[in-house]
């Protein structure tokens, strides 16, 4: 078979396998060279294996690394040929230089082939117990890698019960990467459904590792924090003494250390009942949480992530510190947009000035995305202080003053925000947004200024005309936009019937005849058997008074903020989403994720739904996964995965999580408003459904002829509270 | 943890690939140039696809690219991924793709020493030095010995000293970095000024010498002697070396270490009270019409007119349909740079007190956007020797040793400012 496949008497492949068999050392070592250069841009070498293999016999480290490189690629594809490697290796590992034997045994856990497990228990045993700690450190990471290919072995040969001793050794490089080792071993049983906790902690770990913790290298540090982290105290006493043992550690220049030292001070802070000390606890972080903003751009954008988890639990942690967060003009985008996050987060009265002066620069920016999210800021910032509202208004309308299309539609956007808020107290601005009504063009933009219309119709003299301008439009306009123009039109009717009474006609016909969403098309039923049989009623559910909005002061749940804060500087953290929505388990993960939030009674269901949102994505995302199964080519895997995953590039997977959009909080009034109401008041939800499902077959019909079935009885009073909102909102 | 390790070019092609894990394929790294870098709107430095992490960091013309499977520590991948090119900054000088061509080999051997299985290992320059060389080490009987000194140093409690280090002369060198923020609003008014310092230090000192070091700053004089704190300097946070005794300082205020031979950075630290500006900017930017713009910019040295600001460049900003900028100076070169869109004024020395003025006319295009012009910030770029924005002192490094030698102290401060200097008008 294989003399099919053997490769051409010529070509570069023939060349290096002579080379490799030349009787001149240096000769041979360059051919080793070419050889993992090749391997690097994925040319095609593993014919050349056993050519290979007979260098690695040599007195020469550098030549046998570079032969155990390329080993650790091929082995898996070329299992008979590796046998032949295991007598140097084993070899190896009773070298008399430490060296040698490290390298040997990180090897021979690389190679993962099957048949080179069996000779690796024994060497793995001696180099555990090895005199020299650099051989042992290795070797326990060993270990981490055998449980990966076999986990029976490591189990067998008790290499456990061995790894849990060595956490008693006296270097600290050892503990650190013995405490790695478990850790990884931990992880894998718990994915693999293990129900035996492989790494249990006890006092006396802990109190060994908080020993090694001011000895070892900074990486060390952090597997150690790690698993301070993991470890519940056992009483209040305990955890004060773990707080001031890692306390310290804010000071390490590394931010990985820093920030997992504050992810241990915070989980074993929860246990401290002295109000005193979780003070000074917090005050001793927030100078080191500043300092890591001089870090690099990517460093502190995960601190930034971390930093806004930090405030949702902890608001006052940074109150003074507003400054620091101002943007730079070079910084990068991904870092501004954290900040301007933060920085609405720390507005507060006293702040408010410098922080508006700032944002009004902002908005003045080359990058549209910015600007955007600057006015949003603006916005945010008004909802948040009521006494900075006015300030704020004035900010958007010089905004507005600019005529930059992009920053009048976000400012109207913004504008219908504050309005919600503050009902009737700045109608004065309402005659400039109206002036820029031909600036507009995005649906969003529209649809709030229609709906800032519809609001104030009876202060709006020529509303008439204005939402005329729309209706004539209707057809060629967006579904939000449409619905928008629907309703405002209602609402314009219900105030000033006498001069309106045309326009709503056209705009309901045109609604039900001409609209091919069915959305549209059955709200403008709804509204015209509310109009024509009760008007009393219609003004009830469509003038309603709406629940004020408010800027949420969490991004995430209670109970997922918690979650989160136990895996600070993990990719969690800087997503703001639980492990399992990203690290592919696939549906299973997405499973947990429901049955967890099913759990949580004391949940906003809003909030569940959301995540469970986020979760399906996820899921659909994990479809997408690179299989293993996938064979080395990857092309299509790579190329199928760019049509559907450019929409989801991670920017946008991690503002899902932010809602700084408050369209959003309308959404999850409306999913909220629907869930509470459906088991209170069974009666008016079903008769709502007969509206919806009679409607629909009824569509090319005149809607007088009302079947006896779906004669429309008025929204009863009960159901009221939860579809008011739904309605009134649009 | 870290799953796979890759180098690329600008171009997308893969220079180094270093797969610890199983659960990826190297054809992943199809997956990152398809993504990342054919991708010309990258928002974020990590992306997700599925379940696969990609961290990047961008070098001059290179990515290093770390990609995990799992639920990574995000902090810890990125310092690693700047510490490999610190790494490879101190091997071979620059990091760019013919350093990484040229190194390959060398390259394969570090990230093989510096991780195992995901796992971030010793990252210290100095002991790396030690064994992996760029000339080939042949391992023999006699070189045993040495290695096993080599892997009780990169295990030991001290894992940046080699124990058994002679210098004729001993001799430390203390330089005090450091770098401004500031930015200025158009009124003139100071919205944020605040000192990133660094300490570093040369030390070449014989055995294993304990070191104490002293500052004016007030965490440590607040703690010893009350009475000194009258020129003390406020640091709003500091953090150190990891050779510094963490656990000490938390306790009693005092930085001892035994420090890494050879060069290192001691300490870092942060202040926002009492910052003095050295270069005090004062523009004045008019537009006349839709064609033209005047600049007048002032530039004053607000020190001691002993020392000197050196290496003074300031960028200052045109509208983007500047045909041609007249300019005028007392000192230095300006010179337009239509490509940046800005005029670029370099001062090889401004001493202390003086005070300089560009007088610019910028002719513009007309154009038909109503796009106003969003004005970006002066950027200055300068250093000022012996002196500190923030007014730190070193009081004292006191060096001890078993064989009890004087060693000889120098110290050196500098302040300086690189595209963190910015001026709004």
């Amino acid at each position: 078979m294989s003399s099919f496949r053997a490769p051409p008497r010529k070509g570069e492949n023939f060349e290096l396998a002579a080379d490799l068999n030349s009787e001149y050392k240096d000769k041979r070592k360059d051919a080793i060279k070419r050889v993992i250069a090749n391997m690097t841009v994925q040319k095609d070498v593993s014919g050349l294996f056993p050519d290979v293999l007979k260098n690695m016999q040599t007195d020469d480290l550098e030549q046998k690394k570079l032969v155990y490189l390329y080993l650790m690629n091929y082995a898996k594809t070329q299992p008979e040929l590796v046998i032949l490697a295991v007598n140097t290796f084993v070899k190896d590992t009773d070298d008399p230089n430490p060296l040698v034997r490290a390298l040997a045994i990180r090897t021979m856990g690389c190679l993962r082939a099957e048949k080179i497990i069996d000779y690796l228990c024994d060497p793995l045993q001696k180099c555990l117990k090895d005199d020299n700690p650099y051989v042992r450190k290795t070797a326990a990471l060993c270990v981490a890698k055998l449980y990966d290919l076999k986990p029976e072995l490591v189990i067998e040969n008790g290499f456990l019960e061995q790894l849990r001793d060595m956490i008693a050794d006296s270097n600290p490089m050892v503990v650190a990467n013995t405490v790695a080792a478990l850790t990884d071993i931990h992880a894998a049983a718990v994915a693999a459904g293990v129900p035996r906790d492989q790494f249990p902690i006890s006092t006396d770990i802990v109190n060994k590792l908080l020993v090694a913790l001011n000895e070892c290298s900074e990486w060390g540090r952090v597997a150690i924090l790690n698993v301070l982290a993991r470890y519940t105290a056992e009483d209040a006493g305990e955890s004060e003494h773990i707080c001031e043992r890692v306390v310290p550690q804010f000071q390490h220049a590394n931010a990985s250390v820093v920030l997992s030292a504050i992810k241990v001070v915070m989980i074993h802070m929860r246990d401290i009942s002295s109000e005193n000390l979780s003070k000074t606890l917090i005050r001793k972080m927030a100078p080191p949480l500043v300092t890591l903003l001089s870090n690099p751009p990517e460093v502190q954008w995960v601190a930034l992530r971390n930093i806004n988890l930090l405030l949702q639990k902890r608001p006052d942690l940074l109150s003074n510190e507003l400054r620091v967060f101002f943007c730079k003009y070079n910084d990068p985008l991904y870092v501004k947009v954290e900040k301007l996050d933060i920085m609405v987060r720390l507005a507060s009265e006293n702040n408010v000035d410098p922080l508006l002066s700032e944002l009004k620069e902002y908005a003045q920016e080359v990058d549209v995305d910015f600007v955007r999210r600057s006015i949003k800021a603006i916005g945010q910032t008004a909802i948040k202080i009521d006494e900075a509202a006015e300030r704020c208004v004035n900010v958007l309308l010089e905004l507005i003053g600019t005529r930059v299309s992009y920053v009048v539609q976000e400012a109207v956007v913004v504008m219908k925000d504050i309005f919600r808020k503050y009902p009737s107290t700045y109608e004065g601005v309402i005659p400039t947004l109206c002036a820029n009504l031909d600036e507009l063009d995005e649906p969003e933009a529209k649809a709030s200024l229609i709906w800032i219309i519809g609001e104030y119709a009876k202060k709006i003299d020529n509303a008439d005309e204005l939402l005329g301008i729309f209706v004539d439009t209707f057809t060629e306009e967006s579904y939000p936009v449409q619905l928008q123009t629907l309703t405002a039109v209602v609402k314009l009717y219900l105030q000033k019937p006498e001069s309106s009474q045309g326009l709503v006609q056209k705009v309901l016909n045109t609604a039900t005849k001409d609209c091919d969403s069915p959305d549209v098309r059955d709200r403008a039923y709804i509204y015209w058997r509310l109009l024509s049989t009760d008007p009393g009623a219609a003004k009830a559910v469509v003038l309603a008074v709406r629940p004020p909005i408010t800027l949420p002061r969490t991004t995430v749940s209670a109970v997922l903020l918690e979650e989160l804060l136990g895996e600070i500087p993990l990719l969690a953290s800087v997503y703001h989403k639980p492990a399992e929505t990203f690290v592919g388990r696939g549906r299973i993960g997405a499973d947990t994720v429901q049955q967890k939030k099913a759990e949580l009674a004391d949940d906003r269901i809003a909030t569940q739904k959301a995540l469970q949102t986020v979760a399906a994505g996820q899921q659909a995302e994990n479809l997408l996964d690179f299989d293993d199964d996938v064979q080395g080519d990857g092309q299509p895997s790579g190329l199928a995965a760019t049509t559907i995953l450019a929409q989801t590039p991670a920017a946008a997977n991690l503002l899902a999580g932010t809602s700084s959009n408050p369209l959003d909080d309308l959404v999850s009034i409306f999913g909220g408003a629907n869930l509470n109401s459906t088991p209170a008041a069974p009666a008016p939800a079903n008769g709502l459904g007969g509206f919806g499902f009679g409607a629909s077959p009824l569509a090319p019909a005149a809607p007088s002829i009302t079947p006896t079935a779906l004669s429309p009885q008025p929204p009863q009073q009960p159901a009221q509270g939860g579809q008011d909102d739904l309605l009134g909102l649009f | 943890m870290i799953s796979a390790f890759f180098i690329f070019n600008q171009k997308g092609e893969v220079l180094i690939s270093r797969l610890y894990r199983t659960d990826l394929k190297r054809s992943i790294a199809d997956v990152f140039r398809i993504q990342v870098v054919s991708n010309s709107d990258v928002r974020s430095p990590i992306i997700t696809l599925g379940s696969t992490s990609f961290f990047h960091v961008r070098v001059n013309n290179l990515y290093v690219v770390a990609v995990t499977k799992c639920n990574a520590n995000a902090a810890l991948v990125f310092e690693f991924c700047y510490r490999f090119t610190s790494i490879a900054k101190s091997y071979f000088g620059k990091v760019d793709e013919e350093a990484v061509k040229n190194n390959f080999v060398l390259i394969y051997e570090l990230i093989d020493e510096i991780i195992d299985f995901g796992y971030p290992q010793n990252s210290e320059t100095d002991t790396l030095k030690t064994y992996i060389t760029t000339e080939s080490i042949v391992s023999s009987n006699i070189a045993a010995e040495e290695s096993s000194k080599i892997t009780t140093q990169a295990t030991g409690a001290t894992s940046w000293r080699r124990g058994d280090v002679k210098y004729k002369k001993n001799e430390a060198f203390v330089d005090v970095v450091e770098t401004v923020n500031l930015s200025m609003s158009a009124k003139g008014t100071v919205l944020r000024a605040d000192v990133d310092g660094h300490i570093l230090m040369r030390a070449y000192l014989s055995g294993t010498p304990e070191c104490k070091f002293g500052l004016n700053d007030k965490l440590v004089i607040d703690k010893n002697d009350r009475s000194g704190g009258g020129d003390a300097v406020q640091l709003d946070d500091c953090t150190f070396h990891q050779c510094v005794r963490l656990d000490e300082f938390d306790s009693t205020r005092t930085i001892s270490f035994v420090p890494p031979d050879g060069e290192f950075e001691l300490m870092r630290y942060r202040s926002t009270s009492n910052v003095k500006l050295p270069l005090r900017i004062i523009p004045t930017v008019n537009e006349i019409g839709t064609t033209q713009v005047t600049y007048a910019v002032t530039v004053k040295a607000n020190f001691n007119n002993k020392l000197s600001a050196t290496n003074v460049v300031l960028r200052i900003p045109t509208p983007l349909n500047t045909t041609n900028v007249d300019c005028k100076v007392p000192i230095g070169k300006a010179k337009y740079q239509p490509a940046e869109n800005v005029v670029v004024w370099k001062i090889p020395r401004l001493q202390g007190g003086q005070e300089v003025t560009f007088s610019g006319h910028a002719q513009l295009t007309s154009t038909t956007t109503r796009q106003v012009w969003a004005r970006p910030p002066i950027d200055v770029d300068f250093q000022v020797l012996m002196f500190t924005s923030s007014g730190l002192i070193v009081r004292f490094l006191k060096v001890f040793e078993k064989s009890n030698y004087q060693s000889v102290k120098w110290v050196r401060y500098l302040t300086k400012a690189s595209g963190s200097y910015q001026i709004r008008f």
